[in-house]
């Protein structure tokens, strides 16, 4: 019988809670116009990307910020391989979900062989992202200028474009909904279990026989699988790929917001956050229009407001106040 | 073939000599207290034997095997846990999850490392605590976590690093009777401690250390009247007073 | 790759020396913030933009000489280091250092998207007709401004290690560095001493962007290719390490030039990524050492 308070057997009055929200997600964008789903679609997609993050920043406790590498990687691979090899693009998923994974591996390896960690590790990411849009713009801009433009084929399952928005709205949700459960299968078992004690103290886990440097290598490289599996899902959505939005600071930094918005580190957190982040962004671009920069300014000033006032995020606060009511109940005195 | 041997190891820190030429051997199910004046470098053999520092000479040798340069998760899973000497718990996470994932080094099912984790803490005397996150508690029983989660790993040998320090007696009681336990379920125990009651209650053999060498080596008694001892501690013209 | 004469080479190592000396003054500043707070400071770039803007204005809009201009984004900018350093950065003080990165990362976004909504990306350029004269030194054609950048980078950061190693303050701030604890226990006013030190950082900064403003193209996104510059500089020297930061700003700046000559295009600022990672993987204590503490 499970004791600790994550681990409670559901009860029928969540099952039930459960479905009616899954019920109402799946029948939601018939009754919403194009704009809405489009914003809970991006919702749903930076929900998605903030937990592939969180299981290597929130839960092994390692922060990076270039997380468009693997974005980026996953948006070209897919979307290359379609336009030079006429590869379709759900096996091109599979390939960029690959390429993501060798690229986390290698920069994994170096990284954490060389000992690199906090600050250390989030600016060596960043410079890892840089050198893969610098090499992006070397090789890309002069064939194609203004980005990669996947030719336009209709509505078609087969060849992952829609004309409706709504086919994309479901491919999220499933995204996102299959992380989540992901994160809770994982979250409970050893592999959790582990990366969260190399978050607390790497030191003490090594001490207790957990292999460090393998169980960062696997959060990073299921981590960067995933992640470049989003990068291809909004190539596809978007229909052009070009090296400022792949790989650039603005998505690492979108990336992570999220999860720090809603609480690194829990998994209803990235999603909140994503949403978070997705609505102010279009409110900004609705307000200022200007040029399609200025939500970074508005990310900008939240990072600095949530560092120093909410650090846990949303969800984060309230959990750790939650395990401290629990503490004081169970003390003895 | 000795049970675990620590042959002349050396190790310096820049111009430092942490150790120098320190050899001894640990019989299995002994009780052996290492003790020195600080700055001796028993944290120092303590790292080396675990894996965290590499010696610039001289090897470890458990059961036979050569096990220095091994890293610290393989050293662990060799059947050597420690505790540190400033308390390394898991923050955020609680008791019970700190103690499980030591527990996961020898079981793989999520049920076995929950059933081995409360048994442990059961023995420690953390039971009712369990659920406790672990930044909340209290210096004693922060200690006794981090005792606790060596054990989960269940170990043939387990190096205490000062795991009394900063305890009021009654919770040096507690640890002792944990000690006792623990040692009494058959695992040798090296432990490196300054209050000297708790040395001289527990341990069956005593290695004294000064500036890296091996000065003294001997029974409890032995020690206490050795004049090479007394002199390290406290200079030429004082005695020890007695122990328990 | 192509190969260059001789002349060329010679060309670039002088332009490199004197481009060296303005990453000097950035990475003085920006290792001082480190050295004191232990906060790397993302936020660098955007704080020389805003220098650089300064003197665009004041030239622009009021005829001020560029160089006169010092002494107003100087004081300027240290004001700047003050009230972050008061507002945002002391209460993260003692986050979790990737926090603290986090936060002046969320600044430097902030200010330099602001930027680039209130002055738009246009890039701008100061027509400054004396300033654009040039002269031969031997073989090398060098041009004025830079040359009076280079002058000045290098006064500034001797006055700046003039106030380090003579002031009282000066101590206090290179006690704080090595040994904060110890140094509140001799009652050095550690409160005061992040303020000045964070100032100092910015001011460095603010007056680098100054000083490359006749010469380089103004725009809000300027910053961003100097801060990288200044972080290899600044890890290559050794974290909080003056000499290192100022020795490192001249060989950077002299590499950086030599591979502008034999490479084309974003390999050179590709080139400097790699050694910042290099240098991050074997060697994070720098070339010159200090311990970095990982």
């Amino acid at each position: 019988m499970e004791e600790t308070w994550e681990g409670k057997k559901p009860g029928l009055k969540k099952t039930v809670f459960s479905a009616l929200i899954a019920i109402a997600l799946i029948v939601l964008p018939h009754f919403l116009g194009d704009y809405l789903i489009h914003v809970i679609t991006m919702g749903l997609l930076f929900g998605y990307l903030g937990l592939a993050w969180n299981l290597l920043g929130g839960y092994a406790g390692q922060f990076s910020f270039g997380h468009a590498a693997f974005f980026g990687i996953g948006a070209y691979t897919s979307t290359l391989l379609q336009i030079h090899h006429g590869v379709n693009p759900w096996l091109g998923l599979f390939f960029s979900g690959l390429a993501g994974l060798l690229l986390g591996l290698f920069i994994g390896f170096l990284c954490f062989r060389y000992g690199l960690k906090g600050p250390y590790f989030a600016l060596a990411m960043l410079a890892f992202a840089e050198m893969l849009r610098l090499l992006a713009t070397q090789w890309m801009s002069l064939r194609y200028p203004l980005g990669i433009s996947i030719p336009l084929k209709g509505d078609s399952f087969a060849d992952f474009q829609f004309r409706s928005k709504i086919p994309y709205y479901y491919l999220c949700l499933i995204l996102a909904a299959g992380l989540v459960y992901l994160m809770r299968f994982i979250e409970r078992r050893k592999t959790g279990l582990y990366f969260k004690a190399i978050r607390e103290n790497d030191d003490a886990a090594e001490a207790m026989g957990v292999d460090v440097f393998r169980y960062k290598l696997i959060a990073m490289a299921l981590s960067a699988f995933l992640t470049a599996m989003g990068g291809t899902f909004y190539a596809q959505y978007y229909l052009i790929v070009e090296e400022e939005s792949a790989f650039g600071t603005g998505i690492s930094v979108a990336i992570l917001l999220g999860p720090l918005v809603g609480g690194v580190g829990t998994i209803g957190g990235p999603i909140l956050g994503g949403f978070v982040l997705e609505f102010l962004s279009e409110v900004t671009r609705n307000l200022l229009g200007a040029y399609s920069g200025v939500h970074l300014m508005i990310y900008g000033a939240l990072l600095v407001f949530v560092i120093i006032f909410m650090p846990n995020g949303i969800f984060g606060g309230i959990k750790v106040l939650v395990k401290k009511f629990a503490s004081t109940e169970g003390k003895e005195g | 073939m000795g049970f675990l041997e620590v042959d002349n190891i050396t190790k310096t820190f820049g111009g430092l000599v942490a150790l120098k030429d320190l050899s001894f051997e640990v019989k299995e199910g002994e009780i052996v207290g290492i003790i020195g004046p600080n700055g001796a470098g028993k944290t120092t053999l303590f790292n080396i034997m675990t894996g965290f520092y590499r010696p610039d000479q001289g090897k470890v040798i458990f059961r036979g095997e050569n096990i220095t340069g091994l890293r610290p998760y393989q050293i662990c899973k060799k059947g050597i846990a420690r505790t540190f000497q400033l308390t390394k718990p898991f923050a955020n996470l609680s008791v019970l999850e700190n103690v499980k994932i030591g527990a996961y080094n020898r079981v793989s099912s999520d049920k076995e490392a929950q059933e081995e984790a409360l048994a442990v803490l059961e023995l420690v005397g953390l039971y009712e605590r369990r659920n406790e996150i672990a930044s909340c508690l209290s210096v004693g029983h922060r200690k006794n976590l981090e005792l606790a989660r060596a054990l989960a790993t269940k170990p043939q040998v387990l190096l205490l690093d000062e795991v009394m320090s900063g305890l009021n007696p009654k919770e040096t009681n507690e640890i002792i009777m944990s000690v006792r336990k623990i040692h009494m379920k058959g695992i040798t125990i090296l432990l490196v401690e300054h209050v000297m009651r708790v040395i001289m209650t527990l341990a069956q053999r005593i290695i004294v250390l000064h500036f890296g060498i091996k000065i003294a080596e001997g029974t409890p008694k032995e020690i206490c009247e050795d004049p090479k001892v007394i002199e390290a501690y406290l200079g030429d013209r004082y005695e020890i007073a007695g122990s328990e | 790759m192509t190969i260059p004469g001789a002349g060329v080479v010679l060309q670039s190592i002088v332009n490199g020396l004197l481009m060296g000396g303005v990453y000097s003054l950035i990475s003085v500043g920006l290792t001082l913030i480190f050295g004191v707070m232990k906060i790397i400071n993302f936020a660098h770039g955007s704080i020389m933009m805003l220098g650089m803007y300064i003197t665009y204005w004041l030239y622009v809009l009021l005829g001020v000489d560029p160089y006169l201009s010092l002494f107003m984004s100087i004081p300027s900018l240290f004001l700047v280091g003050l009230i972050l350093q008061k507002f945002l950065i002391s209460p993260v003080m003692g986050a979790p250092e990737h926090n603290q990165l986090l936060l002046t990362l969320g600044i430097s976004l902030f200010i330099e998207n602001l930027a680039l909504l209130v002055w738009t990306p246009n890039f701008r350029s100061l027509e400054i007709p004396y300033l654009k004269k040039a002269f031969l030194l031997g073989p090398v054609m060098v041009t004025v401004p830079k040359v009076i950048a280079f002058v000045f980078a290098l006064v500034l950061s001797g006055i700046v290690y003039f106030f380090l190693k003579k002031t009282d303050l000066g101590r206090g701030i290179r006690a704080a560095s090595e040994e904060r604890e110890g140094a509140m226990a001799v009652g050095i006013n550690l409160k005061k001493v992040f303020y000045v030190a964070f100032g100092i950082g910015t001011a460095c900064a603010g007056a680098a962007g100054t000083l490359v403003a006749p010469f380089f193209y103004v725009n809000p996104q300027a910053g961003a290719t100097f801060v990288i510059t200044a972080f290899v500089v600044v890890v290559l020297g050794g974290m909080g390490n003056f000499m290192g930061a100022f020795l490192g700003g001249l060989i950077v700046g002299l590499a950086e030039s030599l591979g502008a000559a034999f490479m084309p295009g974003q390999i050179k600022q590709f080139i400097i990524y790699v050694i910042f990672v290099l240098v991050l993987l074997f060697k994070p204590e720098g070339l010159f050492g200090r311990n970095v503490g990982r």
